[in-house]
């Protein structure tokens, strides 16, 4: 557990130089500089969207910086493809393994370098024998033999760092790969990368929590809207500190709640069940107020109200929104009820990219906007003109398809669809992911407003400022259960972590 | 700390092992099949046991299952060969037509032919789907219907008849080497090559890989253009194979051989336990799926049953084959979820 | 302005001008295409591909494809023939076809939408079973007697110009037209085929709209069947074989894509209308209508190549001239 190990100088394993990367009109890395040393652990922190993904994708080989260099070694290198990037000793962990589901566990390890015969067939044994090592190596069991499909994920990524030990791989890049993991699982995988930190490899590691990273990491590279902002020792910086600079900002500034007194309840979740999913969720939600859903991510946050909104189905309990039951897996019903369900993940089910911003925000409601059944362009021109304009959405035509707007709007356009609605109800499930700063703070001001004008509003997140500096009551999930109903004075960093890992932050 | 790991890991075993039982299945469940077909048949008819009859059933699975071979391939890395019926027929005309004007021409000849008309097919079918970023649905599609009206606006309406080929082409198709057909050898080497190929050869893994998740492969720097071309290059060749196999065994060839084939390849290959959806499956299932479906039609035949019921039986065990691919799918993941949850 | 340029340069709209020109082009070269007679013949060429290419696709602009329809065709044909031999009337027998034909679509969409399984396989499965109880009912015999009143009017014109049939063409394209463009369900199919996900996300009940798409793609299918029957005056069970390939490449050679959420029905019509118009014109040129199979294969393909071609290379150009100007702006 200890995190004094001195950093090593000498020649950097990897260096990062001057890197800028756009993807169409959007920068996402300006100018990133930084070098990664043998034996350390290096934490590369920031908010979403503030490119760290990127980075580690050029380091993949995924992507190819528009400008700048990597230097490997010493030498400049250009990635032209992931088996350059391997090749070079650079392995990466994503946060989704990336795991063939069909082939077996040794299979995936040897996948690209299996041992031959001298028929140069395969050799099964020892690639069996391989993996073998390395798992017990790493002090881990996992059968070579199984497929790699229904593994957990942190067995996954256990299987994805042998992966990298195999190929003799000396800088291990790991993106945010604790986010579905246990306390005991994250205790494991720490305690595999320390070994092979000590052993002098570089770990490139991302993640939200900092407690992680003060407890596994010697430096730190802080990144804010593509920019390189601070490269240091974390001995050197407090939490706050880091967050600071993260943001940019003090936290105080950004969140502006209007303190409400909540009206009526509106909805009732009574002994919600889904097998494997969550268990027994009762709670209520009253007009007016924020209730923030917390917990780590695979706690079951974003499953719960999926069901709630009907997209999801779910085995028992009961959903009462005003009075009346809702019908379990049946969105419309929900949505005519007065709820609207602003998800997760704007790109895969907030909206459809190749679609028109027009298309878009009245999607939901072209019944409603049709006279005798039929749409003309101009019912629903008018109809995403104003609510655009409402939001000030910033975009060329309505006609453009919403792929090409910057997150922020997007997220903008999100919110006009369901607000189009004219919903009682309004779940927003990580209301400001991925989206700039400015943006943020209002798509905050907008919640706080629709929260004071009597709406309810359940808010799931990851980011504990927000929580914290939104929510009237928090409530935080974990492995599926409710455990913890904080009012906004109970309410803390600490109370709220505490809740959502079931334990003592390691630190 | 590492008991409660142990403890985790201890749990892991099992599903493992049913797990690998369950995908092994899938062959046992078409050999069972077969064997119930064949002996209900041969209690009602003793005839179907003639040697005669097998002999039959085996010629006829013969080019099926080297199509199925190919289309095997292609169908694990995750894409679909439409033109292997085109492509037979193309093969056919063309080594017919070229044995009827260079009598003398040994067999040998005529295969390398058939095999590198197929190839050629091939590399334009997976460099469409690779470097122009066309599904492989739809380029081939598109190139069954060019490879057929090639050979149409070649042949424009003529066939060649069995009277205008030499003697020892025709003679290959039925000759044996020690009492098996040499097409029946073929057919086994065919699906013996490949299968180990598929089995045990790098080349082999990695497109089981890119048909279990396109995007891992890639990531993983498998090289996937190479990969793609070497699939629809196996599958075609095969076709052509089959192509030149075909005008041996009937001698008769004209513009519109193997119209209409590839859907009874698809259907050996699905039936045979290959997913649709790629990743999983092997060669010599393929294979055991175009026995299956010779046997039915023989079986209808011998068993004096409607012969028209052999296309209605083939259509429904296509779709039984994947209904129950879809069933064993969702009762693991139900299984696996159950499992893994901590809730 | 550049909403009209973007329009002019998207691939249904150069499909419909590629037409026209195949058309002035044909019926000023090729002697006898423009008269009316060969437009008759022409236009019952193209009836059963442009009907069940209507419902078709709607079917790929959400992604999915229907490859049992020529089969469903040839079963509705057998029975057909098969109640007719029983001594049905007509009147009955032919909405009972387009009833059977609404059934049989319904087993794809319940296997599809219900089941979950992928409708390619699905398809590919019926396309063999539909076809192979055609035979069943049928086996190799054809029935012929069926009354003159019906397979006149369907080979007869109005006042020796317009093809009765297209009568019925012109009616379901406007349909289903106004659907696929101007109301909340065709709204709908483009969403489910673009982004399924965020289609339910949106409250649109994904697999029911997709079932009903084919219940309605099998009773087209039963119609075309039904008119197949009269106008060769013969139900066989092999009427319409291979008839899936020439829909789904009309389909998609008139733009839609084949992984869905994008199409229009103009682009699709026009496409049919190429297709039979080019086959037309060279069997009047005593070209073997077979060798137009390269033809139709090429375009095919071309119908997703060019566009990647072309957005391939935009990319490329705007990745260089970045490239470009970045280390200018940051030195």
């Amino acid at each position: 557990m200890t995190t004094d190990r001195s950093t090593s100088s000498g020649p950097a394993l990897l260096e990062v130089l001057d890197v800028s990367k756009s993807f169409g009109a959007v920068a996402a890395v300006q100018g990133v500089s930084f070098p990664l040393y043998a034996g350390e652990a290096h934490a590369l922190v920031g908010e979403n969207g503030a490119g760290k993904s990127t980075i580690v994708k050029m380091l993949a080989g995924v992507h190819r910086p528009d400008t700048g260099t990597l230097r490997a070694d010493g030498e400049n290198r250009t990635f032209h493809s992931p088996a350059d990037a391997k090749a070079a000793g650079i392995a990466v962990i994503y946060q989704e393994p990336t795991l063939f589901p069909d082939l077996s566990v040794a299979e995936n390890i040897a996948m690209g370098n299996a041992p031959l015969t001298r028929l140069r067939q395969i050799d099964r044994r020892s690639m069996r024998a391989t993996a073998e090592r390395l798992f017990a190596r790493l002090g881990v069991r996992i059968d070579p033999d199984r497929p790699a499909r229904g593994l957990s994920i942190a067995d996954q990524q256990i299987v994805e760092i042998a992966k990298a030990l195999s190929t003799k791989a000396r800088v291990l890049i790991m993106d945010e790969p604790t986010a579905a993991l246990s306390g005991v699982e994250v205790e494991r995988l720490f305690s595999v990368v320390r070994s092979l930190r000590d052993e002098g490899a570089a770990i490139m590691f991302i993640s939200h929590r900092f407690e992680e990273i003060t407890a596994l990491c010697q430096r730190v590279t802080i990144m804010r809207d593509g920019r390189h902002v601070a490269t240091e020792k974390v001995e050197d910086l407090s939490v706050d500190d880091m967050i600071r600079r993260m943001v940019g900002r003090d936290l105080s500034a950004l969140f502006p709640k209007q303190e409400v007194t909540a009206g009526d309840v509106v909805l009732t979740v009574e002994g919600l069940s889904r097998e494997g999913v969550f268990r027994d969720i009762s709670f209520e939600v009253r007009a007016g107020e924020i209730v923030a859903l917390a917990g780590l991510v695979g706690s079951g946050r974003s499953e719960v109200m999926q069901a709630v909104f009907g997209v999801d189905p779910y085995d028992s309990g009961t959903v009462v929104f005003n009075g009346k039951r809702l019908k379990p897996r049946n969105p419309r019903a929900a949505m005519n009820a007065g709820l609207a369900l602003v998800p997760e993940d704007r790109r895969q089910q907030g909206l459809v990219m190749d679609l028109s911003i027009a298309r878009n925000v009245t999607l939901p409601r072209s019944g409603a906007l049709a006279r005798l059944g039929l749409l003309f362009g101009g019912t629903e021109k008018r109809e995403a003109e104003s609510w655009t304009r409402k939001l000030q959405t910033r975009f060329g035509r309505l006609s453009d398809a919403v792929g090409t707007l910057s997150g922020g709007n997007q997220q903008k356009v999100v919110l006009a669809k369901w607000l189009a609605t004219g919903p009682k109800l309004l779940i927003v499930d990580e209301p400001t992911r991925g989206i700039d700063v400015g943006t943020k703070a209002e798509v905050h001001r907008l919640m706080s407003s629709l929260a004071a004008d009597g709406m309810a509003v359940v808010m799931v997140s990851s980011e504990l400022p927000e929580v914290l500096g939104m929510a009237d009551r928090v409530l935080v999930l974990r492995e599926g259960h409710l455990v913890a109903e904080l009012s906004r004075a109970e309410a803390t960093e600490e109370s709220v972590m505490y809740a959502a890992m079931g334990q003592k932050v390691t630190a | 700390m590492s008991v409660a790991v142990t403890e985790i890991h201890k749990q892991d075993q099992k599903p493992g092992r049913s797990l690998g039982y369950v995908f092994r299945q899938r062959e046992m469940g078409i050999v069972l099949a077969l064997v119930a077909l064949v002996a209900y048949t041969a209690i009602n008819q003793s005839r179907f046991l003639s040697s005669q009859s097998i002999r039959d059933i085996l010629l006829n699975t013969a080019i099926l299952a080297v199509l199925a071979s190919g289309m095997a391939v292609v169908v694990i890395t995750r894409h679909i060969d439409l033109s292997v019926g085109s492509v037979l027929g193309l093969s056919a005309f063309a080594v017919a037509t070229v044995m009827q004007h260079n009598q003398d021409l040994p067999m040998v000849a005529a295969l390398a032919l058939g095999l590198g008309i197929g190839a050629v097919a091939g590399v334009v079918n997976g460099a469409l789907v690779h470097f122009g970023n066309v599904p492989a649905l739809v380029v081939t599609l598109g190139t069954m219907y060019a490879y057929r009206g090639l050979t149409y606006s070649w042949a424009g309406g003529q066939q060649v008849t069995a009277d205008e080929v030499p003697r020892h082409f025709l003679r290959f198709a039925n000759s044996d080497l020690l009492g098996v057909p040499w097409l029946v050898i073929i057919a086994l080497a065919v699906i013996a090559g490949v299968g180990v190929m598929m089995r045990n050869y790098r080349i082999g893994r990695e497109l089981y890989a890119m048909g279990s998740s396109p995007q891992a492969a890639g990531l993983a720097g498998i090289k996937i253009a190479r990969n793609t071309l070497v699939a629809f290059v196996i599958s075609g060749a095969l076709a052509g194979l089959g192509g030149v196999l075909y005008a041996s065994r009937f001698g008769t060839v004209d513009a519109a051989s193997g119209n209409g084939y590839e859907l009874q390849v698809v259907a050996a290959v699905v039936v045979g336990g290959v997913a649709v959806f790629g990743g999983s499956g092997t060669i010599w299932g393929a294979g055991l799926g175009a026995l299956l479906l010779t046997v039915i039609g023989s079986a209808l035949a011998v068993l004096d049953i409607n012969q028209f019921w052999q296309q209605a039986i083939v259509g429904a065990l296509i779709v039984l084959a994947i209904g129950a691919d879809r069933l064993v799918a969702v009762r693991i993941a139900r299984s696996l979820r159950k499992r893994d949850s901590h809730v | 302005m550049s909403e009209l340029r973007g329009r002019l340069a998207s691939w249904d709209s150069a499909i419909i001008g590629v037409t026209v020109l195949v058309l002035i082009g044909a019926s000023i070269g090729v002697e006898n295409f423009g008269n009316s007679s060969n437009f008759t013949f022409l236009i019952l060429d193209l009836l059963p591909i442009a009907l069940i290419a209507l419902p078709m696709t709607m079917i790929v602009i959400t992604g999915e494809i229907d490859l049992s329809v020529a089969s469903t065709l040839g079963l509705t044909s057998a029975i057909m023939g098969d109640l007719w031999n029983r001594g049905l009337t007509i009147e009955t027998i032919m909405p009972l076809c387009v009833l059977a034909g609404a059934l049989l679509g319904a087993v794809n969409g319940f296997l599809i939408n219900r089941l979950g399984l992928p409708s390619l396989a699905v398809t590919i499965g019926t396309l063999a079973l539909y076809r192979g109880l055609a035979l069943v009912v049928l086996g190799d015999a054809a029935v012929a007697d069926f009354p003159w009143t019906y397979t006149g009017w369907v080979t007869g014109t109005i006042g020796g110009a317009v093809p009765n049939v297209l009568i019925i063409l012109v009616v379901l394209a406007v349909i289903a037209g106004v659907v696929l463009h101007a109301t909340p369900f065709g709204r709908s199919l483009f969403a489910i085929g673009a982004n399924d996900q965020a289609a339910r996300f949106s409250g649109i009940n994904v697999t029911r709209t997709k079932f009903w798409l084919y219940v309605v793609s099998g009773a087209v299918a039963g119609l075309a069947g039904v008119l197949w029957t009269l106008r060769y005056s013969s139900a066989r069970a092999d009427n319409g074989a291979g008839l899936e390939l020439a829909v789904v490449a009309a389909v998609l050679l008139g733009g839609v894509s084949i992984f869905g959420g994008k199409g229009s029905l103009w682009g699709v019509l026009s496409g049919v209308l190429l297709l039979a118009a080019l086959q037309n014109a060279l069997r009047l040129q005593d070209v073997s209508g077979q060798a137009l199979n390269i033809v139709t294969g090429v375009l095919l393909i071309a119908s997703v190549l060019l566009p990647n071609i072309i957005t391939g290379t935009r990319n490329a150009l705007q990745k260089r001239r970045l490239r470009a100007a970045v280390p200018a702006q940051s030195s």
